[in-house]
């Protein structure tokens, strides 16, 4: 019974490289040579930084989903000392502060596109969004400190009532991915400016799409924030 | 081909070649060696506790030295036995069924077998390698600091692991160490998880489409997948159980709790919220230990078979519906949590459908070896170890996934005899036949294959010996987790300690058969053509071994064919590999 070879589903424009005969363990000049024309055989493999970055993401998803969880187990323990804090009116402050950075890293990431497409060639628009962006983020992260100050006042710490535990552990863990999406952002910015290691498109938007989450997320705690807390 | 993988220059020092190094085939094999040195350190840990139960008053040498007052005079007191079995718990779920299967093996072969140079993000790759040492060693410094390792076990259950110093020796600073351990080693699983998968979705080379790659591949895939969202719910687990230990917080601290004749500090916290978290994790992680077990076990088994499985393809749909299963399970190991029994019914469900898919995998392999002429070698005995060990182990899961056996069973030795049938024996069996199979790609050379068998033969008998009385054990109600027999109903089954203990003493000492097989062959092994098994993957068509650097030579392969071209006339014999592009001739 003879069984056909099933070509790659791409066009070929050339013929196979020739199979070289070889031992029995199969050899490795069954390769095709490096410089052996191949472009004809469609590449649909996507970009790694995009792919990394919404598996990251989903990480991040499933991570605040358990402390979710965690809420609402302990708001049902039967203890009975769920109580209710009042949230410090600098979080909406910082909501828009957050939004208002997603909107101005997108206006950044159109340009840098334009910028890599040579329709732009002043590096300075993008820069400025960019910057603009940073600042909004710095804002955020500012604005957070002063909100758990505000709340140390009120005497409501770390382990007072099981409400502010959660705000604390919420809005903390929150804020360390903002620093590390500050972090993202300044290495993106250094390399737009670098010569010697240029920004690649998927890096831009794998910064942006972790931005925006950051936002989204936000915008979920402070629903939950406020329906739980 | 990608030109927009993060390629990386050859390194030159030796701290880049082989310290800090990008390359997935060096951090594989770093992750092999911390497996060892944990497997190693686990065992050694299994012995004292197994010596401990059968002759409580024996001094164990050397131990007296490394903690005065868990083991005065060298021997073990009851407090120290737990600490000794939690953190033979943690090492061995952790740092060794987490890391050889998967971490080991897939980070070295899974970018060979799709024909990439490396993994997508090399310096993740790295970071994940190194990230799990320091878990490692600040793990191990629970030892050496104040009155040792934690004993809440390795499953650190609330409000014992969450109360502090109260509970008992080892749970002041042990425990803290245990969780911030796990919370970092929860980080280093992530990073590596994300590499597999953006690996396997981008970097396949051309020809090389999702339907091509071998089933371990796929299995490494199906792993990464599940290990992301578990490890994501362990992280902040640990985060809240490390709060409520140093900050005061009541995530899991009930009021009123008297604990050590102090009444606790906390109030309102839910003792099952850290049982719902950490099996929330805890049954992805078990079959994360032996998903990869399976793929190496049917890739290998393939090879040896010269031909196919009946269906490969059910194989790898059996192992995504145990993937998605597995998050739907957690509450079966709760069932005497006091838990509302309806919810007891709910898992019980969809455990006993878990065993559908396993089922399926072992009849298409038992269905694929009859009439086959098997090639038998070290590599291939240890397949037909794990399938045995599999279906032993996996059968008293069945038992307990009914609710109304469990509440006979539940904290019994017939658990412990069920999960270290699986995880301890078949997982652990899957990785000395990946071991055996590879070991020639990895090192140019060929482990010794008499002392393999010798190895395989007397490790079967062994683990048997010690594993299948835990189920007789665990029927006459010998509860786990005791340091001592001394109840009436538990005094005449010491006899069965006695032989277990004999059985493990035994067994451990056979590795050694194998530790030594690893040494020798490393530098004195018959050398290994390029193909010895004639298999037909990718790994097997690099132009070296171990393979050079960028894995295939500066040329990029082209994949032609599936994975399993086996029985078929060519012109290498009966088998194709999958980067000829010779059409296949007539069926063998």
């Amino acid at each position: 019974m003879t069984t056909i070879l099933q070509p790659p589903q791409a066009e070929l424009d050339h013929e196979p490289p020739q199979r070289q005969t070889g031992g029995p363990g199969g050899n490795f000049r069954n390769l095709a040579p490096a410089g052996g024309d191949l472009r004809a055989i469609a590449d649909r493999s996507g970009e790694p930084t995009r792919t990394g970055i919404w598996v990251g993401l989903a990480a991040i998803a499933m991570t605040f989903a358990a402390l979710t969880s965690a809420l609402y187990v302990r708001e049902g323990s039967g203890y009975a000392d769920w109580t209710h804090i009042e949230l410090p009116q600098i979080l909406w402050f910082n909501t828009l502060a957050l939004i208002l950075g997603s909107i101005t890293l997108e206006r950044a990431r159109h340009r840098v596109a334009a910028f890599m497409r040579n329709e732009e060639h002043d590096r300075s628009v993008p820069m400025f969004w960019l910057n603009a962006t940073m600042a909004l983020g710095l804002v955020f992260v500012v604005g957070q400190y002063l909100a758990w100050l505000r709340l140390r006042s009120e005497g409501l710490y770390l382990p007072t009532n099981p409400n502010s535990s959660f705000f604390y552990v919420l809005t903390g863990v929150h804020v360390i991915h903002v620093l590390g999406g500050l972090g993202g952002l300044s290495r993106a910015m250094f390399k737009f400016r670098s010569a010697t290691h240029p920004l690649r498109r998927s890096t831009m938007d794998a910064t942006s799409y972790y931005w925006h989450f950051m936002g989204v997320l936000w915008v979920y705690l402070m629903f939950i924030l406020w329906l739980k807390l | 081909m990608s030109d927009h993988v993060a390629v990386h220059a050859a390194p030159t020092s030796f701290i880049r070649k082989y310290v800090f190094s990008l390359d997935h085939k060096i951090i594989g094999l770093q992750y092999y060696g911390l497996a060892l040195v944990a497997v190693v350190t686990g065992m050694v840990l299994s012995w004292i506790m197994r010596v401990h139960l059968v002759w409580p008053n024996a001094p164990i040498p050397g131990l007296g030295f490394l903690s005065k007052t868990g083991a005065p005079g060298g021997v073990v007191t009851p407090e120290y036995y737990l600490q000794l079995m939690t953190m033979h718990g943690t090492l061995m779920v952790f740092f060794v069924l987490t890391n050889a299967p998967f971490a080991a093996f897939g980070n070295y072969f899974l970018p060979i077998q799709i024909g990439a140079e490396d993994m997508a993000f090399p310096r993740f790759n790295m970071m994940s390698f190194w990230t799990t040492f320091v878990a490692f060693c600040v793990l191990i410094a629970a030892f050496f600091v104040g009155d040792g390792p934690p004993l809440s076990g390795w499953t650190g259950y609330a409000p014992l692991s969450a109360v502090g110093g109260d509970a008992g020796p080892g749970q002041a600073v042990g425990q803290s160490l245990w969780g911030i351990s796990i919370f970092i080693f929860c980080i280093a699983s992530l990073l590596g998880s994300l590499n597999f998968i953006a690996t396997t979705l981008d970097l396949r080379t051309k020809g090389m489409t999702l339907s091509r790659m071998p089933i371990v591949t796929w299995a490494w895939f199906i792993t990464s997948c599940i290990s992301l969202l578990a490890f994501a719910v362990l992280m902040p687990a640990c985060l809240l159980l490390v709060l409520d230990r140093i900050a005061g917080t009541s995530f899991f601290i009930p009021a009123g709790l008297n604990v050590g004749d102090h009444i606790q500090p906390h109030q309102g916290g839910s003792p099952l919220l850290w049982q719902h978290l950490f099996w929330f994790f805890g049954h992805p992680e078990v079959y994360i230990a032996i998903l990869p077990a399976i793929g190496i076990v049917s890739h290998i088994l393939i090879c040896n078979m010269r031909r196919n499985m009946l269906s490969h393809k059910v194989l790898i749909y059996c192992m995504m519906a145990i993937g998605f299963l597995s998050y739907m399970v957690w509450g079966h190991h709760m069932f005497l949590s006091g838990m509302n029994p309806f919810s007891a019914l709910v898992f019980s469900f969809p455990t006993l459908m878990i065993t559908i898919p396993a089922t399926i995998m072992t009849l298409i392999w038992l269905g694929s070896l009859y009439g086959s002429n098997l090639r038998i070698n070290s590599a291939s005995l240890f397949c037909l170890g794990f399938i045995s060990m599999f279906v032993s182990g996996g059968v008293s899961g069945f038992f307990l996934a009914q609710p109304s056996i469990d509440i006979y069973l539940h904290a019994t030795y017939f658990v412990v005899g069920h999960f270290h049938m699986v995880m301890g024996v078949a997982a652990i069996m899957g990785v000395f036949a990946g071991t055996y199979f590879w070991f020639p790609k990895m090192t140019g050379r060929m482990m010794n294959e008499t002392l393999g068998r010798w190895h395989f033969f007397l490790t079967l008998i062994g683990t048997y010996a010690i594993f299948m009385p835990f189920h007789y054990l665990g029927l006459a109600g010998n509860v786990r987790r005791y340091s001592a027999f001394q109840d009436d109903f538990l005094v005449p089954l010491i006899p069965v300690h006695k032989f277990i203990t004999y059985a493990a003493l035994f067994t451990g000492a056979a590795q050694l058969i194998f530790i030594f097989n690893l040494i020798y062959s490393r530098f004195k092994g018959a050398p290994a053509t390029a193909n010895p098994w004639e298999c037909t993957s990718l790994e097997w068509s690099t132009p070296s071994s171990p393979p050079p650097f960028d894995n295939f030579g500066g040329q990029h392969p082209v994949v032609y064919h599936d994975p399993y071209q086996y029985g078929v006339k060519s012109s290498t014999g009966d088998y194709v590999m999958q980067t000829s592009p010779e059409r296949v001739g007539e069926t063998l």
